[in-house]
């Protein structure tokens, strides 16, 4: 197995602590706890809505908390799935420059998404 | 990307078949076969061992194969009492100690027994376990003071504090765990495992080590401890009736701790 020179030991130390891992592990629950009541009231939200007409679902769209809870909704799903992929990332591609390049594009993708999202609520909610 | 399927010179063949002629009470055991020397792939042989005289533990079984049927086969032992650590191997399915593995309890059938998943394999049933063993030395597992030693007596520890150390003392590093974990699977170059994670927190909760707030820097890394996704292979397949996870969530917590939240 040991082609190398090195001591185990100095392979097993490798690049060290990165001494960072606790924000994202936190992050990913908070966001998780914050989703489980946003996604309650968007079901909540959705159902009594069943049978109305566009403009309806339009005008409780643009309420004030309505919409903010929306856009905390979208940003809140976007960052709790890229701390997620990122795990999934990080466990499975084990080429580097994919893995990289894959990290970054998730990345890009979310917020251009979650960006798209807003900026459809604000202009529901601030009708333009 | 992590690979899921064996390479080619990892595939294993059908090996030999060592009938037990005349024996009443049989029970076979299909044992992985492997060795550097002669260039062949990995295969799988079957031994028939007569129950009748053989004793009750998996590894008392596969001793009487060494000696009688097959001296090629090549595993490791000691103490056949579940504190060396040594005969750690995957038997029917589970990674757990061959000395104190009772045969009855194998289920019906075929008992399988191969080497710890995931390991390079020295020979045999014998995996290569430097990288395990460098890893625990890498946590530095030994008590860091920063006071100097009492002169006359040993540094004392009340029985509340020395409570804590239960269910985690009794760890052999036998590597079950560790190997029973697909992040250390995929991961294992940085990850640390639950064997050397749960080594990590007995030193960090020793009231008498002086030396945490560098232990918690040491570990708090997205790999070294962070690739624990508590799947619980290692608390459901440790054969002194662990539970490494426990003590990873521990550790996590305690880094938790000592930040603004």
């Amino acid at each position: 197995m040991n082609k190398d020179l090195r001591n185990p030991l100095a392979r097993a130390r490798g690049l060290g602590s990165a001494k960072e891992g606790v924000s994202h592990w936190m992050l990913q629950r908070v966001t998780a706890l914050g989703l489980i009541f946003l996604t309650l009231w968007f079901i909540g939200t959705i159902l009594s809505l069943l049978h109305a007409d566009y403009a309806t679902a339009r005008a409780t769209l643009g309420k004030p908390w309505n919409a903010v809870l929306l856009i905390a909704l979208i940003v809140t799903m976007f960052r709790h799935a890229t701390l997620g992929l990122q795990v999934v990332i990080e466990d499975y591609v084990h080429t580097r420059w994919l893995e990289v390049a894959s990290l970054v594009i998730i990345k890009f993708i979310a917020v251009l998404a979650a960006l798209t999202g807003v900026l459809a609520v604000l202009r529901v909610a601030l009708g333009s | 990307m992590a690979e899921f399927t064996l390479p080619k010179n990892s595939q294993i063949q059908a090996g030999k078949h060592f009938p037990a002629k005349g024996a009443k009470n049989v029970r076979t055991f299909k044992v992985y076969r492997w060795t550097p020397d002669d260039g062949q792939n990995p295969r799988t042989d079957t031994y028939e061992v007569d129950l009748d005289t053989c004793g009750p533990m998996v590894l008392d079984a596969l001793l009487k194969i060494k000696n009688e049927i097959d001296s090629t086969l090549s595993l490791r032992r000691s103490c056949r009492e579940g504190i060396c650590g040594s005969c750690a191997m995957n038997i029917a399915g589970t990674n757990t100690l061959a000395c104190t593995k009772a045969i009855e309890d194998c289920g019906s059938g075929t008992v399988n027994i191969y080497p710890l998943p995931h390991m390079p394999v020295v020979k045999d049933l014998v995996p290569d376990l430097t990288h395990f063993y460098a890893q625990f030395a890498s946590i530095k597992p030994w008590m860091r003071t920063q006071s100097p030693a009492p002169a006359d007596k040993e540094r004392l520890q009340s029985p509340e504090d020395r409570k804590k150390l239960d269910g985690l003392y009794e760890c052999i590093l036998c590597a079950c765990c560790s190997t029973s974990c697909p992040s250390y699977w995929w991961n294992g170059d940085r990850y640390l495992g639950p064997a050397i994670l749960l080594q990590a927190y007995r030193w960090i909760v020793d009231s008498r080590d002086e030396d945490t707030g560098a232990r918690l820097d040491d570990l708090e890394d997205p790999f070294k401890l962070y690739r624990c996704h508590t799947i619980m292979n290692c608390a459901r397949t440790c054969p002194k009736g662990l539970n490494p996870a426990k003590a990873i969530a521990e550790i996590k917590k305690l880094i938790v701790q000592r930040r603004s939240a």
